[in-house]
């Protein structure tokens, strides 16, 4: 498996380190975000489901920062990122960040995410980056099972009563505004498409568009109009959910420094 | 489950060349989320490469009070299994 | 295999007189010494089947709520790793609660009537889960200790007379031994740790040490229905001798992490061969199953919120799978 550790042979570290991030803290704060439902779901058996997605997402992290640590070569390690950064520094999807709100709205956000990372991973399976290609091999199965449940509560939120038809509409029309920068390339996704270790994201546009538009219609539920691109948590400008999450989440390293657990 | 999420029994096959095998029950909407939570409730260890979900009231199932006429009859047959014959140490492969 | 269904369940007694029903309870009896499993529609005694049902239902509401002190922690688990084993190990009690409410609707009861007992606040369930998570040590002790103390109990049940339960439990038992080893790993953790870790650690000791003890309820004088249960192989041990077995083999443990366990009374007895160990405050253990415990009104809120708040979702999730069905027979 090749890594890309030393900068002098590899011109794209820094836009490798950069992507790593993007990915990792978009699954760590996903996860983060689905965790706080254990216990609280609307059945037990969707606390499992839950859980279980939760769980998915916080191993790809941990594989993608671990990764990204060694990228970095300042001995870090998955931890050290995901604790002791602040809000700044983690350049997650805003989208992933956004509060869990009714157990409709958990359901969109992960929709659109599993869809948009369904995209992603199966671009990856062919990175010339061959660690990164070997996560997104294991990844791409999980999130293939994650899509087959966010869609079907979607299709059965949507299609269901009145009112979780007016839930999951009133939900997708306020997350909506998020999903521009899910496909918004920038000089990091540039650089890597030209060194054949990430897909182009304008290629994967298409696909994750029709896909969502094939869920939603089964959902019954309306697309959104457009918005324009104006949050760019994966540049490190975030919404202020993110510092409390964060707060929450490093207490514990914060307050013991240095402390082995 | 209030309502109406029936109750499925689920059995599940762990592994190819083996049948598959009741694991216990769990209430779902409908049948692919009733697959769904069977994954997530019964193959967390990797246990399971095939699933099969039955509404509970689909299984029709013999009845404990006619385990007499159903099964003692087969008891008499002994016949059937193999320690009923005598055969000589030295035959092989029989 | 065998169904659920209720109206066949009994068909032995609807005709039965007084001398059928001692002829059936004879050869129901018979079975049980004679170490056969009882199954879902074999004949069986009213009183032993309303046994069962409290008893697996208490322990499936145990595991339900006991997600919710581990849970707690989730989000401020201190590493990644211990995030991860932390989610999936509250998502595996969820997973017994689960295997234990299919159990018991085996013997009659609706999954929907016990959960309104427990959200009603009437069923019971393990008094320890009333207990607050107050630091990460208690995540450590509560792994340890009360993991520790409920496969002491659960390992004596995969042999109960009863199919369905026992079975349940070896499932169980099985996914019960990596949940006891990650709470010791964290104490051994922070045993080793900083000055403040120990702390932490010898803190989360003392508040959870006599809860723990106590989860084997009470002294076999004041159990009234132990002899019963032994007799129908429901119990195996009771509750003094898996009590004595958990401190024996406890005690050890925390003098290897350094701790010092909060009973001045505890001092191994040469001649017996056992721990020796202080009287246990029973009015406490009584307060908290009456419903007084710290937590029992959080615990019991935090499910009948989720349950009301996520009513629209399964009302939604039912509307559609009627609305596939009619389409299915519109097209058929």
């Amino acid at each position: 498996m090749s890594t890309a550790t030393e900068s002098t042979s590899d011109p794209v570290r820094e836009a490798r380190l950069r992507y790593l991030l993007r990915l990792g803290d978009t699954s760590l704060v996903l996860g983060q975000r689905l965790a706080e439902w254990v216990g609280h779901s609307p059945a037990l058996e969707e606390d499992l489901g839950l859980a279980n997605l939760s769980l998915d997402l916080v191993g790809q992290a941990r594989l993608l920062l671990s990764y990204a640590a060694e990228v970095e070569g300042k001995g870090r390690d998955e931890d050290a990122l995901a604790f002791l950064r602040d809000a700044p520094a983690f350049v997650n999807l805003t989208l992933a960040e956004q509060p869990n709100g009714d157990f409709g709205r958990t359901i969109v956000r992960q929709c659109l995410l599993d869809a948009w990372q369904l995209e992603v991973y199966e671009g990856l399976l062919n990175s010339s980056d061959t660690r990164l290609a070997s996560i997104a091999g294991k990844a791409i199965k999980e999130t293939r099972y994650h899509l087959r449940f966010s869609s079907g509560w979607l299709v059965r939120l949507g299609d269901g009563t009145e009112e979780s038809h007016r839930r999951v509409q009133d939900a997708l029309n306020e997350l909506w505004r998020f999903t521009t920068e899910l496909f918004a390339a920038d000089e990091v996704d540039e650089a890597l498409v030209a060194a054949g270790v990430a897909p182009e994201l304008a290629a994967l546009q298409g696909r994750w568009s029709a896909r969502i538009d094939e869920v939603l219609k089964e959902a019954a539920l309306v697309r959104p109009a457009a918005v324009p691109y104006q949050w760019h948590g994966k540049r490190g400008v975030h919404t202020e959910h993110l510092g409390h999450m964060l707060a929450e989440m490093q207490h514990l390293q914060r307050t013991y420094p240095g402390a082995q657990w | 489950m209030s309502n109406d999420w029936p109750l499925y029994e689920v059995f599940i096959r762990s592994r190819s060349g083996l049948e598959h095998k009741h694991v216990g029950s769990l209430h779902a909407a409908d049948a692919t989320m009733a697959v769904d939570h069977a994954r997530d409730v019964y193959t967390r260890r990797q246990e399971g490469v095939s699933i099969w979900v039955v509404r509970s009231s689909d299984i029709v199932a013999s009845d404990p009070k006619d385990a007499d006429a159903l099964f003692e009859p087969a008891r008499d047959k002994v016949y059937r299994h193999p320690t009923f014959y005598a055969i000589p140490d030295e035959v092989k492969n029989l | 295999m065998y169904t659920q269904g209720l109206d066949s369940l009994g068909k032995e007694c609807v005709h039965s007189s007084a001398s059928d029903t001692a002829v059936l309870e004879e050869r129901f009896q018979g079975k049980v010494d004679a170490d056969e499993k009882i199954e879902p529609k074999d004949w069986m005694p009213d009183a032993y089947r309303q046994t069962l049902i409290r008893q697996i239902s208490q322990h499936a509401h145990s595991e339900i709520v006991g997600m919710l002190p581990e849970g707690n922690w989730i989000s401020r688990a201190p590493t990644l790793r211990r995030k991860a084993v932390l989610i999936a190990k509250v998502q595996d009690e969820g997973g017994h609660g689960m295997y234990l409410y299919s159990a018991a609707e085996t013997l009659g009861i609706e999954r929907e009537q016990m959960l309104e007992q427990l959200l009603a606040g009437t069923a019971k369930y393990s008094s320890i889960f009333n207990y607050p998570t107050l630091t990460w040590a208690d995540v450590g002790a509560i792994g340890w200790l009360v993991d520790g103390a409920a496969i002491m109990n659960q390992i004596p049940i995969c042999r109960c007379s009863y199919g369905p339960y026992a079975r349940a439990m070896v499932r169980i038992c099985k996914e019960e031994s990596f949940h006891q080893r990650q709470g010791f790993e964290i104490m051994l953790a922070l045993a080793r740790g900083t000055p403040e870790q120990r702390a932490m650690a010898q803190d989360a000791l003392n508040r959870w040490w006599w809860p723990s003890i106590m989860m084997f309820g009470p002294s076999d004088g004041e159990s009234k229905h132990t002899a019963q249960s032994m007799r129908w192989k429901i119990k195996r041990f009771t509750n003094d001798e898996l009590r004595q077995k958990f401190i024996d083999i406890t005690a050890p443990q925390a003098k290897f992490l350094g701790l010092q366990i909060p009973d001045p009374q505890l001092i191994w007895n040469e001649a017996s061969q056992h721990f020796d160990f202080g009287p246990i405050d029973w009015s406490e253990f009584q307060s908290v199953l009456k419903g007084n415990g710290p937590c029992n009104r959080e615990r019991l809120e935090a499910r009948r919120g989720a349950h009301e708040a996520g009513r629209w979702v399964r009302e939604a999730a039912a509307a559609y799978a009627a609305k596939q069905r009619a389409r299915a027979q519109q097209a058929a």
